[in-house]
């Protein structure tokens, strides 16, 4: 019957998420973005707007991740933003779907599990299915804001590496 | 631990109940949601086994026993439910899905037939979901439009604002008896009288009241009372529409296939008495039998003697949430029923859900399909625990260390 350990909340609130969620990171709405994206959970009123602006080398060169909600969004959103800077769209697109499809329970190579970083720290959300969307939700608000990017022309590759 | 009030011995009613004695997450279960759905006792669930082990055939087509008797019990269903609220006729009990079909149904037939462009439909702020979208469907097909009336901070609806809005283009009233989301209980028999002075119809959705507190819609005098067996200690599936025969007879059918009619040919087909023309197709037979074993519980308890001891604990809940710091009820109009809506901080609803979730405890929290109520207080979600007979101020107390405990978290 019992899905979760005796030990109550076994990290759910532990230090990583609750860090980021009391000291979000980068969380001053960046002005003259070059793209913005917002997602909305209008079940919970969960809500995240992204800004970025990129160098002339399509990288990453700044961001804001404004969220509001609960603390799995906001440790969520704090962690994206803080693993953004400085990252072509293609790599953050594929950790992205490498993320999504953490939490939804399949397994990683190690090397995948190691690019992760502070987001291991999440994976005990899996535990609490009804919250796994809370974490999802910043990284729609990313995926969004590539697939504008895209349509809009932008590199998403470094030089040389094509398409 | 005190359960024993005055001559309710509420130890005893949880035995009652079997769900209520398993534990979650390795504590003892502390239902406290009873408002999205209730507990089931067990003579209700015997009631379900007894009829798919002895009885299941179809009803009204048979001539043999056994559809005999799954009949007479659908009927006898129908009558318990007309006493339970006192009707007049059970002619004037639709059985439905529950609460969202219920104003469906009205909506999509007396709507359809009595509203057309120009006209209007009040409701009110604290409307459930299921009661503002039908009307929103039907006013923007007929070119109507939706008054609203507002609430003040405590959470009631300002009656002096809602007569203002009763006008000649007025042609239905339909208001909550009891919110969900605040608890707040309106003054129904006023708010008809006002309308029925205009010659206004009033349904009143009555999905929370009615586990809670004594109904009499021929008292109360409105013209469409709508609920929820799940909500009722019922099974989840059936519903009750009552409405005015002179209503009921005039509205168009609502869905077609059997039962609803009385003849067909290719030419013409004319359709059946009430309440079969709006009981299309084999209906929900074991849901209308459980409905009235739930209903025979409640009449054993007693619905006042059930009203009273919910008062009380409701009043020990508010008292126990005021004392926590930071932890604001919403929701505090004089008359309430077992609703206790929180906010705590900036701590949001679902983290409170789920720290309470790790310790046996069920509350809801969201926006509880009411987003208007949100917005006028200026919130997203709420933290929700709804009472029920069966609960206890042990349990609330279990809820009030819950809470020191998502504080602590969270300090
Ligand atoms: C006030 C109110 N109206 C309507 C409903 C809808 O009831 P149901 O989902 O059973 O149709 C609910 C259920 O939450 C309710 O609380």
């Amino acid at each position: 019957m019992s899905q979760l350990p005796d030990v109550p909340l076994d990290g759910l609130y532990g230090d990583a998420i609750m860090d980021h969620y009391r000291n979000p990171r980068r969380r001053s709405p960046l002005p003259n973005a070059d793209i913005e994206s917002h997602e909305l959970n209008p079940f919970c009123g969960d809500e995240i707007t992204l800004r970025m602006k990129l160098g002339a080398d399509g990288r990453v060169e700044a961001v804001s991740s404004v969220s509001q909600g609960c603390s799995i969004i906001q440790a969520s959103a704090s962690m994206m933003a803080e693993l953004m800077t400085g990252q072509m769209l293609s790599a953050l697109k594929e950790r992205s779907q490498k993320f999504r499809s953490m939490m939804r329970g399949e397994s990683l190579a190690e090397d995948d599990l190691k690019g992760l970083g502070d987001l291991l720290a999440l994976l005990v959300v899996r535990r609490y299915p009804v919250r796994i969307k809370c974490a999802l939700l910043p990284w729609l608000a990313l995926e969004e804001g590539i697939e504008k990017m895209a349509s809009d022309g932008v590199r998403l590759y470094p030089k040389n590496e094509g398409i | 631990m005190t359960t024993t009030s005055g001559t309710f011995d509420v130890a005893r009613i949880r035995e009652d109940f079997p769900l209520l004695k398993q534990t979650v997450n390795g504590k003892p279960l502390v239902y406290l949601d009873n408002a999205a759905t209730s507990q089931k006792p067990q003579s209700m669930i015997d009631a379900l086994v007894r009829y798919y082990t002895t009885e299941n055939s179809n009803v009204h087509r048979g001539v043999h026993t056994l559809s005999q008797l799954a009949t007479d019990d659908y009927e006898a269903a129908r009558t318990k439910v007309r006493k339970f609220i006192n009707a007049a006729e059970d002619h004037e009990l639709i059985y439905v899905r529950g609460t969202t079909e219920g104003i469906n149904l009205v909506a999509q037939t007396f709507g359809r037939q009595n509203i057309g462009q120009g006209d209007e439909i009040i409701i009110s702020t604290m409307e459930h979901h299921s009661n503002i979208v039908p009307w929103q469907i039907l006013c923007e097909e007929k070119g109507a439009q939706l008054k609203v009336v507002p609430i003040n901070d405590s959470g009631e609806l300002l009656i002096d604002e809602y007569e203002k809005l009763l006008s000649p283009r007025t042609k239905l009233v339909s208001i909550v008896h009891q919110s969900n989301a605040l608890g707040t209980i309106n003054p129904m028999e006023a708010i008809i009288e006002m309308a029925h002075s205009r010659g206004v119809p009033v349904l009143v959705d009555g999905a929370q009241s009615i586990p809670h507190m004594t109904i009499d819609v021929q008292k109360m005098g409105c013209d469409f009372f709508v609920f929820s067996g799940h909500k009722l200690f019922g099974p989840t599936g059936i519903g009750i529409l009552y409405g005015k025969a002179e209503y009921l007879n005039a509205m168009p059918p609502y869905q077609a296939g059997g039962e609803m009619i009385r003849s067909v040919s290719f030419e013409k087909t004319t359709y059946n008495v009430l309440p079969h023309k709006f009981e299309a197709g084999t209906p929900n037979i074991a849901g209308a039998i459980g409905l009235g074993a739930a209903i025979d519980y409640l009449n054993d308890l007693g619905m006042e003697r059930i009203n009273t001891y919910e008062k009380e604990l409701l009043d020990y809940g508010t008292d126990c949430l005021s004392r926590i710091e930071g932890l604001k009820i919403i929701g505090t109009a004089k008359e309430k029923g077992g609703i206790l809506s929180f906010v705590l901080g900036d701590i949001h609803p679902h983290d409170i859900g789920t720290i309470l979730d790790t310790q046996g405890i069920a509350i809801r929290t969201g926006h509880h399909c009411a987003q208007p109520v949100m917005q006028r207080f200026g919130i997203p979600a709420t933290a929700r625990a709804s009472l029920a007979f069966y609960n206890t101020k042990a349990e609330i107390d279990s809820l009030v260390e819950g809470i020191d405990r998502v504080l602590e978290v969270f300090s």
